[in-house]
């Protein structure tokens, strides 16, 4: 199976400081692809150089075999490559609908047609709406982004990531903060998109990680130790002393 | 009901010749013109979140161009002479946008009124426009029959200008365009993410309020007659700024009540019959004090006022 999205030999320094050290990882379409690691360990910048937010130091990505490393982070999302953040990035100030309308926006742009309506957009409300459904919130589309308790705005974060057509969805923390029911429905919408995407998961959530994922990646300070499936790192030994802890 | 009121202001406005006297005509035209160039600021500042400190660049350079374009005994034709006004204030502010859009926040205000100042000293240190003394527009500009000397053709020209520049806003707000740099505003990160190249988002509407300001300079050329270096000046940017927060920042009609509000202050306090000959000599510290008050009371601007009996 050929990866949708690949890196290889990915590295970012900051200073003196190797922050992602040769990483090389596929990511497949069907395939929840969890990376776990402790605090530092790198994740957060192995999404932000995958989703252009900051460029790369050395190594290359590669989406459906074309080479995005040089390309900026607006063209890898017209491509496909949607992210969401760990901390919640929404618009508060307009509403859960209009969230997701206007990142859906950004594949149809049309800025100069200035004699046409966004709020009566037929395509972009469209594909707003299925996004909202599918991230289970379509009940709050008329209510104010900024309103939604927080579980509710994990859900929407993922909803706009939706609502421009990723092909590859990157997804920081998505379950933070999240009670046991709320973890559980956002689950549930994970397993629905594991059919058309390809997901790179971060997660502090261990039960949560191996519920869903097919592959397992663990990082430490900046390097893979393991890449495998989760029956084979709950036993892999080098995992077990640099992160699971005896327990598991 | 509220969506009525520009269509009722404009009404009046199409109406208020026949009452008008000279002096208050007068009046009526600066407000509009001043109305022009605070709405195209409050497309960076209320719509874009691009706060800018330079903006009278495009305003002065939009009225120099208007008497340097004018043959010097002759009437200019009035579309060709618009067009050369706007364009010429369009490209400055591709130039300058291309560049200050790179920043952020306070920088951007800095690298703004830097570009400003740039422009404004090239007027006030060289011969080219009359240097510190301006320069006068001896025959204004004519298209057919319409002839921009005339006082009541001059207000229908202004007024049109004024309705065609809060139409063209009104529409680009409730558009894909407007409704992006909504986005912008609120979230920049979050657009990139989603997918927009914001600085070229962003470019344009610096371009389009540039264009916009290079207008109302245009209008404010031909209505006096005369141009100096002082029109380009940063007091001028913190001028427009100022009737933007005086009308309420992040309304088309805040814009331009704030452009009526401050010409009418500043002509309250700056006539001797009025408040005395001392404070009208020193009508910038009056009026600064009650912009200070008005800011005090009324955060949002005057259009809270209407806002909250609207609730």
């Amino acid at each position: 199976m050929t990866a949708l999205l690949s890196c290889e030999g990915l590295t970012r320094r900051f200073g003196g400081l190797t922050a992602v050290n040769d990483v090389s990882l596929q990511f497949p379409v069907g395939e929840v692809h969890a990376v776990i690691g402790t605090n530092g360990a790198g994740k957060s910048t192995l999404i932000n150089m995958l989703s252009g937010e900051m460029p790369a130091s050395g190594g290359r990505i590669l989406l459906q075999g074309q080479d995005i490393t040089a390309w900026p982070q607006p063209r890898r999302a017209r491509a496909g490559v949607g992210r969401s953040y760990q901390r919640t990035t929404i618009f508060p100030e307009f509403s859960v609908f209009e969230n997701c309308r206007l990142c859906a926006q950004a594949a149809h742009a049309r800025p100069w047609a200035l004699w046409e309506s966004a709020a009566a957009c037929a395509v972009t409300g469209r594909i707003a709406r299925d996004a909202l459904a599918a991230a289970g919130l379509a009940d709050a589309a008329e209510r104010s982004a900024g309103s939604l308790s927080h579980g509710g705005k994990r859900q929407l974060e993922i909803a706009m990531c939706l609502a421009t057509e990723p092909k590859v969805l990157l997804l920081d923390e998505p379950l933070a903060g999240m009670g046991a029911e709320e973890t559980d429905r956002m689950l549930q919408v994970l397993q629905g998109l594991k059919a058309g995407h390809a997901i790179l998961l971060v997660e502090h959530d261990m039960d949560a990680v191996f519920r869903i994922a097919e592959r397992i990646t663990v990082m430490v300070n900046g390097e893979v130790i393991a890449s495998d499936a989760p029956e084979a790192i709950r036993r892999n030994p080098q995992v077990q002393v640099a992160y699971l802890g005896e327990g598991h | 009901m509220s969506r009525f009121i520009p269509w009722i202001a404009l009404l009046a406005l199409v109406l208020l010749p026949g009452v008008l006297t000279p002096y208050t005509s007068d009046l009526v035209v600066k407000i509009m013109v001043l109305a022009v160039f605070a709405l195209s600021l409050e497309l960076l500042v209320g719509m874009t979140g691009l706060v800018s400190l330079g903006h009278a660049a495009f305003f002065g350079l939009g009225a120099y161009v208007a008497v340097l374009a004018s043959p010097e005994s002759d009437p200019a034709n009035l579309p060709v002479l618009l067009l050369k006004s706007v364009g010429v204030a369009a490209l400055y502010a591709l130039f300058v946008g291309a560049l200050s859009l790179r920043t952020k926040g306070v920088y951007f205000i800095m690298v703004t009124l830097a570009f400003a100042q740039m422009a404004y000293f090239v007027f006030h240190d060289t011969k080219l426009g009359g240097g510190t003394d301006g320069i006068y527009l001896n025959v204004r500009p004519v298209l057919g029959p319409l002839d921009a000397g005339h006082k009541l053709h001059f207000y229908y020209l202004a007024l049109a200008a004024l309705a065609g520049t809060y139409g063209l806003l009104a529409l680009l707000r409730r558009s894909r365009f407007g409704h992006a740099l909504a986005g912008i505003r609120v979230n920049e990160q979050r657009m990139r993410a989603a997918g927009f190249a914001t600085y070229f988002y962003k470019l344009a509407a610096f371009v389009i309020a540039g264009a916009l300001a290079g207008l109302a300079g245009f209008l404010l050329a031909v209505k006096d007659g005369f141009v100096n270096p002082e029109l380009l000046s940063w007091h001028e940017s913190g001028a427009v700024l100022l009737m933007l927060i005086l009308g309420g920042i992040g309304h088309l009609r805040g814009a331009v009540i704030g452009a009526l509000a401050f010409v009418l202050l500043k002509e309250l306090y700056a006539t001797p019959a009025f408040v005395g000959s001392f404070l009208a000599d020193h009508w910038q510290l009056t009026l600064g004090f009650t912009i200070i008050a008005f800011v005090a009371l009324l955060p949002k601007g005057l259009i809270q006022l209407g806002a909250r009996k609207a609730k």
